[in-house]
């Protein structure tokens, strides 16, 4: 797929707490074709200490508008920065990058994210639901205030949620929920993005019940595009690009 | 020209510009037998730089030689392949090979690898080790044979003189600094090997030192690098000695920049009267 670098123009910034915020962005012309698991690389300018880009997955696409959204939680200086944008300003990215999630062979679905891992999933319900397939969601946070962009997962299929303090929903991490305590589970295919521990957990449950799991690591990255080898996951041919060979790969294919 | 293992094999960055507007393309550091690398973590910003620990993952000089480099022969630039090594056998064996590529016009012999246990930046810390290296590659390397230095060293002027008297035909400087960083919240080191090599803006008054220092002392064309982000920085060089420079981590933040700084340089010279770039070498005014 043919990466580009452009300057997108911010025409919103929402706020959901005080630690995630919804950009959209505007392309210049015609938004290139993307897939849900890709993701863009953001330049930000601001500060000595944010010297590389970000990689950000991409949580939404509106192809009649050319627009797309990032989800970003703000967890160190470039995202607070990225946080602060305000509309009418420039937004560059290395777009799109990566591989991205496969089409289920099987309709029965669910799409587990945990904190800012929900990110890339939203896209993908929205290309499940526009192949046929109606997506389960399993979505987890510390608490309710975490659990972000609710409506908008609910649009596409039925969502379950946990919070670790059990505000909301199941308490515990998304492997307490029931929907992940059966022994015959009704699902296919799992798709995770989210922390790694939680994702391992999540692989292992697939793995023993025998569904094909797809997860989408975070590995810090400096390029994105293959050329600094920085991102490294461990698999079982060896070290493989997050950037390139991932971010999804099927969990078998890790050494987890 | 392109740092090495800041620009893959140059196919990564084809998507954003055409690269036969530069000068030559490194390719990743090469070794005799394939390498896995460092575990990750590998890298680590920090202000105005980063910190990578790579360890020269890469896939050996027979996999580079059967199957990448016929993918990379006709490109319409000079290709050039860094060499490196944990013996002199393994630097002479490796470059016995690429002198075999016939569109391959030379070669970045790499004895300045920090982030290699066995060797590398060993190399490259001494005089006596450094000529070893050079001599024997040079006895079996026919075309042409660049240097890399390490700034790892208490005097570079030294190694400089010393790889140009072993037959380096000539001299890039400099690799990555040996640096650490260190995750106060969780304790740990940020990299898995503690330390690595750090490039970007923060080394380049440390490189431009250095090109100086050597550019006294050597009659080789001097390749400069070292937190090159534009073309001023570009001509900063220049001025301080060298004749040519690579850019490196700079690549990995604007993937089109090399660009830019050959369409800079050209405009620096319209617009301080240099007919030719080249006349800005060692111009520095002191």
């Amino acid at each position: 797929m043919k990466k580009y670098i452009d300057d997108f123009k911010v025409i919103k910034n929402e706020r959901l707490n005080y630690e995630y915020v919804i950009l959209t962005l505007q392309h210049p012309g015609k938004l290139p074709a993307m897939m849900p698991g890709q993701f863009v690389e953001v330049r930000v300018d601001n500060g000595p200490n944010t010297f590389l880009r970000r990689p950000i997955s991409i949580h939404d696409i509106d192809e009649a508008n050319n627009t797309m959204k990032l989800l970003v939680q703000e967890i160190g200086e470039g995202t607070r920065l990225m946080g602060q944008l305000k509309e009418g300003d420039n937004c560059n990215l290395v777009y799109p990058l990566g591989n991205s999630f496969s089409l289920p062979e099987k309709p029965r679905v669910l799409l587990v994210g945990g904190g800012c891992g929900i990110a890339p999933l939203l896209f993908m319900g929205r290309h499940l639901k526009a192949n046929g397939i109606e997506p389960q969601f399993l979505l987890g946070a510390r608490t309710e205030e975490g659990l972000i962009a609710l409506e908008a997962f609910r649009a596409l299929g039925q969502v379950h949620t946990t919070t670790e303090d059990g505000s909301v929903g199941t308490k515990g991490y998304v492997i307490h929920h029931p929907v992940m305590r059966t022994h015959e589970p009704e699902i296919d295919m799992i798709y995770t993005c989210g922390p790694e521990a939680m994702m391992k957990v999540v692989a292992k449950y697939a793995r023993n019940h025998n569904i094909t799991c797809e997860v989408s690591l975070e590995n810090h990255m400096a390029c994105g595009f293959g050329a600094c080898l920085c991102c490294v996951a461990d698999t079982i041919d060896g070290h493989k690009c997050t950037c390139t060979d991932g971010p999804v790969f099927d969990s078998t294919y890790l050494k987890w | 020209m392109t740092a090495s293992g800041t620009f893959g094999y140059g196919e990564e960055f084809m998507d954003f510009f055409d690269i036969s507007c530069l000068g030559g393309v490194l390719v990743k550091g090469t070794t005799l037998e394939h390498r896995e690398g460092n575990a990750y973590p590998r890298m680590a910003e920090t202000p105005q730089g980063m910190l990578n620990a790579v360890g020269l993952q890469n896939k050996g000089v027979h996999y580079f030689a059967d199957h990448i480099y016929p993918r990379i022969k006709d490109y319409d630039t000079h290709m050039l392949v860094n060499v490196s090594g944990s013996t002199i056998e393994d630097y002479i064996k490796t470059a016995e090979v690429v002198n075999e590529l016939d569109k391959i016009p030379g070669i970045e012999l790499n004895i300045s690898c920090p982030n290699v246990k066995e060797g590398g930046m060993a190399f490259g810390t001494s005089c006596p080790s450094a000529v070893s290296v050079v001599e024997a590659v040079r006895k079996v390397y026919k075309k042409h044979l660049m240097v890399k230095l390490s700034p790892n060293v208490t005097n570079i002027a030294e190694i400089g003189a010393a790889v140009e008297g072993a037959g380096a035909d000539s001299i890039s400087l400099i690799n990555t600094l040996l640096g650490m960083a260190v995750n106060a919240k969780t304790r740990k080191p940020v990299l898995s090997t503690v330390t690595g090599g750090l490039s970007g803006p923060a080394v380049k008054p440390v490189a431009l030192r250095m090109v100086w220092q050597v550019s006294q002392v050597v009659k080789v064309p001097i390749v400069g690098m070292g937190g090159i982000m534009n073309a001023t920085d570009a001509v900063e060089f220049m001025l301080a000695g060298a004749s040519a420079i690579q850019v490196g981590t700079a690549n990995f933040i604007d993937p089109c920049v090399t660009a830019k700084i050959v369409e800079g340089l050209e405009q620096y010279c319209q617009e301080h009267g240099f007919d030719r770039v080249s006349d800005l070498v060692g111009a520095l005014e002191v």
